[in-house]
C-alpha cells in the first residue's frame, strides 16, 4: 500500500519539476525581437561564430545577433552569458573568439599576458556597451528626488532610514517627504550591477561607504531582490523603497538624479556616455587596448557617475580566416553607428560618443588572419 | 497433473530470474547514482574548507558561512509544514471520508493539479499577489503582537518576508502530502471502521480509532516528501525571499536568512573558482540534512508500526 501511494505523489512532482525546469531554460533562450537590418551589404559571410561572457551586455548582444544575422543569412552568431569572470576565461583559453566582461582584463591574475600569449599579440578591449544604473525610489508623492553620493551611500549602508533624514531633506527643497522608514533594495544575487555601483561608492565617499567594490552585497540590512527584476519588483510593490537598477528597467518608478559637481544629472544613456570622454584611459595600454579607469569623481557637468561599463575582448589576428572574418565583421557591426543604435533601443544602452567609436571601428578593421 | 506442475515452475522461474535481475539493477542504478552525487558532493566541497574570507562573502570560516543558511533552511522548512500538514491531513481526510463522493473526486483532482503548477510560477505568485498582501498584514502584526520575538517587525513593506516563503512552499508541499494520505485514509479497512462505527463511535471517534493509526506511518512518510520538497525548493523561495543572510527568528522583517538551495541558485551564476567549491560543500551540508531529515522520519514511522503490532 505503501508503495502506490509513493508513487501517486512521486509522479506529480516529477513533472512539475520537469516543467520548471523547461520554463527556466525557455527564459534563458529568449532572444530580443528583431532589429533594423543593414540594407544590402551582403558581404558573404557564412558559418558560426560562438562567443560570451558578461550578462549585463546579454539583451544588447541579443539585439546584435539579430540584426547580424539578418544582415548576413548563413552566419549563426551565438553569445552565451555565462558572467565576465567565465568569459574571459573562456577567452585566455582559446574557447571563445570574442568575450564580454565587466571589466577589463589585468594582470592581477595574468589574465592580460594569457590572453596576449592566446592572440599573439595584444588583444583588443573595446567599451562596446555602456549603461546607466539608476537610482529607483518609490515613495508616494515624491515626483522628483535629489541625492548626493553621500547620502546614497549612507542610505544603503543603513545609517539614513527616514526619509525625513535632514541629509535628504537639504537636498529637496520644497519637496514633502514623509517621515517613513527607507526600504533599501540590493541585489541578493552577485552580479555587476552591484560591482558597479559599490565601485561607485567605495571611490567617491569611502568614508560612507567603507565597504569598497564588491559584487555580493557585503551588509547584513535593506532587502534582497534576486536579479534586475527582482530588485524592480520589490521597488514596486513595497511602499517607501530605493534600490539600484539598469536604467532602461525603471519602467515608471522614479528616478534619482545624482549630485555631480553642484548640479543634479539624470540617468540618461547621452549622459552615461559622457563619463568615457571625462574618463583617463588606463596607462601602459597599446593603441587597440581602450581600457577606461572610470572618473567617478569627475564634477564636469552633465556626467551621470553611475555606470556600468562592459567590454568586447577579441583578438587582432587568428590563425584562420573564417574566424578572423567573422569577427570583424560581427564587432564591425557592434560598433556601428546602427548597431549602437539597435542596442540603444533594446537594451538601453549608451552609444558610444562619435570619437571613440570611430576609434573602435578603426581597431575592428584591423583585424586579420595571420 | 505432476506434468503442469512441473512445467510451471520453470517458466515462471525465468520470469522471476529476468524480473529480479531488472529490479535490482534497478535499486543498484539508484544507489550508484546516489553515492555519485554524494562522492561528487564531498570532494568538490572539500576545498572550501581551506576558503578564505573573500570567497565567504566576508565570513571567517566555512561554518560560520553556512550556519546561517542551515537555520534559514530548517526554518522555513519547519513553518511550511506547520502549515501544510495539518491542512494536507484535513484536505485528505474531507476527501477520503467526509465528501459524497461527486465532490470527493474532482477535489482530489484540483489538489494533484497544484504539484504541477512550475516552482517559477510560485515565485511569481509570491512576489507580485501574496507578498504584497500578506504585507499589509505583518503591520497588524508588529503592531499587535510585536512583543513576540516572531513579529518584532519593523515590517516588510513589500511582504517578502521568510513567513511568506514558509507559505509559498506550503502550497508546494501541500499536494504531496494530500495525495498519500488521501491513498492511505481510503485504505483503511472497511471493517475496522464498522466495527467502530457499529460501537457506537461517531464519525470523529471512528476516524481516530481507526484511520488515524492505521495509516500512522504513510501520513509521517507524507509528511517527510513534504518536508523534502520544502527544504530543497530553490527557485520559488530565491524569488519570494528577500535573504540578507542573518540568524533570526523575526519572521516578518525584510532583513531574512537565506536557505542552501536558494543561496546556491544566487550565487553559482557569477561564481568562479573556490565560490564554487563554497557553494557546493553547503550542497553537501543539505544533503546530509535531508538525509538526517529522511531518517529520523523512517525512525519514527517503524517504532509506530511495532505499537500497531502488539
Amino acid at each position: 500500500m505503501n508503495r502506490t501511494s509513493f508513487r501517486a505523489a512521486i509522479v506529480p512532482g516529477a513533472a512539475a519539476l520537469a516543467l520548471a525546469v523547461t520554463l527556466s531554460a525557455c527564459g534563458a533562450a529568449n532572444e530580443t525581437g528583431s532589429a533594423a537590418s543593414g540594407d544590402g551589404e551582403s558581404s558573404g559571410l557564412s558559418g558560426t561564430l560562438s562567443g560570451g561572457g558578461a550578462s549585463s551586455q546579454e539583451a544588447a548582444q541579443n539585439a546584435w545577433r539579430a540584426g547580424f544575422q539578418e544582415a548576413n543569412p548563413d552566419v549563426t552568431v551565438n553569445y552565451d552569458p555565462i558572467g565576465s569572470g567565465g568569459g574571459r576565461e573562456q577567452f585566455t583559453a582559446g574557447g571563445f573568439p570574442f568575450a564580454g566582461s565587466d571589466s577589463y582584463l589585468t594582470d592581477d591574475e595574468g589574465e592580460l599576458s594569457a590572453a596576449a600569449e592566446q592572440c599573439g599579440g595584444d588583444p583588443i578591449e573595446i567599451p562596446n556597451y555602456v549603461s546607466p544604473i539608476a537610482v529607483i525610489y518609490n515613495v508616494e508623492g515624491v515626483d522628483e528626488l535629489n541625492l548626493s553620493p553621500e547620502v546614497i551611500a549612507q542610505i544603503f549602508n543603513d545609517e539614513i532610514t527616514n526619509w525625513s533624514d535632514p541629509a535628504i531633506a537639504e537636498l529637496n527643497e520644497g519637496v514633502e517627504l514623509p517621515d517613513e522608514s527607507i526600504t533599501a533594495v540590493h541585489r541578493s544575487d552577485e552580479s555587476g550591477t552591484t560591482e558597479n555601483f559599490t565601485n561607485f561608492l567605495g571611490t567617491v565617499v569611502p568614508d560612507a561607504w567603507p565597504h569598497g567594490e564588491v559584487g555580493e552585497w557585503p551588509i547584513d540590512a535593506g532587502e534582497g531582490g534576486n536579479g534586475t527584476s527582482g530588485v524592480v519588483a520589490a521597488v514596486t510593490n513595497g511602499t517607501n523603497t530605493i534600490g539600484y537598477a539598469d536604467a532602461s528597467q525603471a519602467g515608471d518608478l522614479g528616478v534619482a538624479s545624482v549630485q555631480v559637481g553642484d548640479e543634479f544629472v539624470a540617468p540618461t544613456p547621452e549622459a552615461a556616455a559622457k563619463i568615457l570622454e571625462v574618463s583617463p584611459r588606463v596607462e601602459g595600454r597599446p593603441d587597440v587596448d581602450m581600457a577606461f579607469d572610470l572618473d567617478y569623481e569627475t564634477d564636469e557637468a552633465g556626467v551621470y557617475p553611475i555606470v556600468l561599463t562592459s567590454y568586447l575582448i577579441a583578438c587582432q589576428t587568428y590563425e584562420d580566416q573564417e574566424t578572423a572574418d567573422l569577427v570583424k565583421g560581427y564587432l564591425s557591426y557592434i560598433v556601428s553607428d546602427e548597431g549602437q543604435q539597435v542596442a540603444a533601443e533594446q537594451a538601453g544602452s549608451a552609444p558610444l560618443a562619435p570619437s571613440l567609436a570611430e576609434e573602435a571601428i578603426a581597431i575592428v578593421d584591423a583585424i586579420s588572419a595571420e | 497433473m505432476t506434468a503442469v506442475q512441473l512445467e510451471r515452475p520453470t517458466t515462471s522461474r525465468r520470469g522471476d530470474a529476468v524480473f529480479k535481475a531488472l529490479a535490482t539493477a534497478a535499486a543498484v542504478l539508484i544507489l550508484v547514482a546516489l553515492a555519485g552525487v554524494a562522492v561528487f558532493l564531498t570532494l568538490e566541497g572539500m576545498p572550501a574548507l581551506q576558503a578564505e574570507p573573500g570567497a565567504l562573502g566576508g565570513k571567517d570560516n566555512i561554518v560560520l558561512y553556512v550556519w546561517p543558511l542551515v537555520f534559514g533552511t530548517l526554518l522555513a522548512a519547519f513553518l511550511a509544514i506547520l502549515m501544510a500538514a495539518p491542512l494536507s491531513i484535513g484536505l485528505a481526510l474531507v476527501i477520503s471520508h467526509y465528501a459524497p463522493r461527486r465532490l470527493a473526486k474532482p477535489i482530489g483532482y484540483l489538489i494533484d493539479l497544484l504539484a504541477a503548477v512550475p516552482s517559477v510560477v510560485y515565485g511569481l505568485w509570491g512576489i507580485e499577489f501574496l507578498g504584497p498582501r500578506l504585507g499589509t498584514s505583518y503591520g497588524w502584526l508588529e503592531d499587535n503582537l510585536g512583543f513576540l520575538p516572531f513579529f518584532e517587525g519593523p515590517a516588510s513593506g513589500s511582504g517578502r518576508t521568510i513567513l511568506t516563503a514558509s507559505v509559498v512552499l506550503a502550497v508546494m508541499a501541500l499536494p504531496i502530502i494530500t495525495a498519500i494520505c488521501r491513498e492511505i485514509f481510503s485504505q483503511t479497512p472497511t471493517l475496522h471502521q464498522e466495527a467502530a462505527l457499529a460501537l457506537g463511535a461517531t464519525r470523529w471517534e471512528m476516524i481516530r480509532m481507526t484511520v488515524f493509526p492505521y495509516g500512522r506511518s504513510g501520513m509521517i512518510s507524507a509528511v517527510m516528501l513534504g518536508l523534502g520538497r520544502a527544504l530543497g525548493e530553490t527557485m520559488a523561495v530565491a524569488m519570494v525571499l528577500s535573504a540578507t543572510g542573518v540568524v533570526t527568528f523575526n519572521l516578518i522583517s525584510s532583513v531574512n536568512p537565506s536557505t542552501i538551495a536558494a543561496n546556491i541558485a544566487l550565487g553559482f551564476p557569477e561564481a568562479s573558482g573556490i565560490k564554487v567549491n563554497v557553494l557546493i560543500f553547503s550542497g553537501l551540508v543539505l544533503f546530509l540534512i535531508t538525509f538526517v531529515v529522511n531518517f529520523l522520519g523512517r525512525l519514527i514511522a517503524a517504532r509506530g508500526q511495532i505499537k500497531e503490532g502488539r
